[in-house]
């Protein structure tokens, strides 16, 4: 399993968004060094990366709260909550949901 | 730059219907400097209109000023605020256009959101975050708060000035 965080240093939420990613991985059995982090400095490497905004999380290549369409940018995401609140980080449940619904073989890596 | 206990700078700014609005002639005044694109200056909107409203009838006048280079962020566009004040989103508050950014760099405002309480001679009061946690509705604004009773009582805020806490602001050029 391949595990991702992307930011810009312009949103001060993905050290939040590490950490929460860290306990999903740690609740989820996984080994939570195997997380990649890289910061997006410019446009062009937002649009290389595909970067919509920071922070952005993605297992396996693909987005834990996809947003089709949005523009690549250096920019902050809006995430929302289960309970509707607007967030500037993922809702962990849904990052355990994502790490939950990988699966085995590409899990089997991170353990 | 402005510090607590320094005169604001005097501003005259265009709301989403184009007239010219300026901080002053109340007992005191809310300047937040907000956009539409940034999760923290959502998170905590609903808590400053809810201030807004609560602080209304003790003479606190509300002004959300946009600063954000609409060209790099166009959810930040004149546009796109007249859109959202339509929608119902700013509840009368007036949701200003800082063009030029000279207001945003006058006041040095650093992210969206940025709160300033200024007193009756225009006097910078509180300066920050509208409290300790965007994450957490039930802090409801309460340093912000706590300056607002402070200034309408004749007392000193306390704390004056906390870390403001958001998305930078979007200089144009940077």
């Amino acid at each position: 399993m391949r595990v991702e965080l992307l930011y810009w240093d312009g949103c001060p939420s993905h050290p939040k968004a590490l950490a929460d990613l860290r306990e999903a991985m740690r609740a989820e059995g996984l080994d939570q060094s195997s997380i990649e982090v890289r910061r997006i400095e410019t446009d062009a490497q937002a649009q290389l990366e595909r970067f919509p905004g920071s922070p952005t999380i993605r297992v396996d290549g693909a987005d834990v709260a996809p947003t089709p369409g949005e523009p690549f940018a250096l920019t902050c995401r809006v995430y929302h909550r289960r309970d509707g609140r607007i967030s500037p980080t993922p809702d962990p449940a849904d990052l355990r949901d994502v790490l939950r619904s990988t699966p085995a073989d590409t899990r089997g890596a991170n353990r | 730059m402005t510090a607590v206990g320094e005169e604001a700078p005097t501003f005259s700014l265009p709301d989403t219907d184009g007239t010219q609005q300026q901080a002053g002639g109340t007992p005191a005044t809310v300047v937040v400097f907000t956009c539409n694109h940034c999760p923290y200056a959502l998170a905590w909107h609903q808590r400053l209109l809810a201030v807004a409203r609560d602080y209304a009838p003790r003479g606190v006048r509300t002004l959300a000023i946009n600063p954000n280079d609409a060209e790099r962020y166009p959810r930040d566009s004149a546009e796109a605020m007249r859109e959202r004040v339509q929608s119902g989103d700013f509840d009368g508050v007036p949701y200003l256009r800082d063009d030029s950014q000279q207001v945003a760099r006058a006041y040095d405002a650093k992210t969206t959101p940025d709160v300033f309480v200024l007193d009756a001679e225009g006097v910078v009061r509180y300066r920050g975050a509208p409290d300790a946690d965007h994450d957490d509705p039930s802090q409801n604004a309460v340093w912000l708060r706590d300056a607002l009773d402070a200034v309408l009582a004749g007392r000193d805020p306390q704390p004056a000035e906390t870390t403001p806490v958001g998305c930078s602001i979007k200089w144009k050029g940077a």
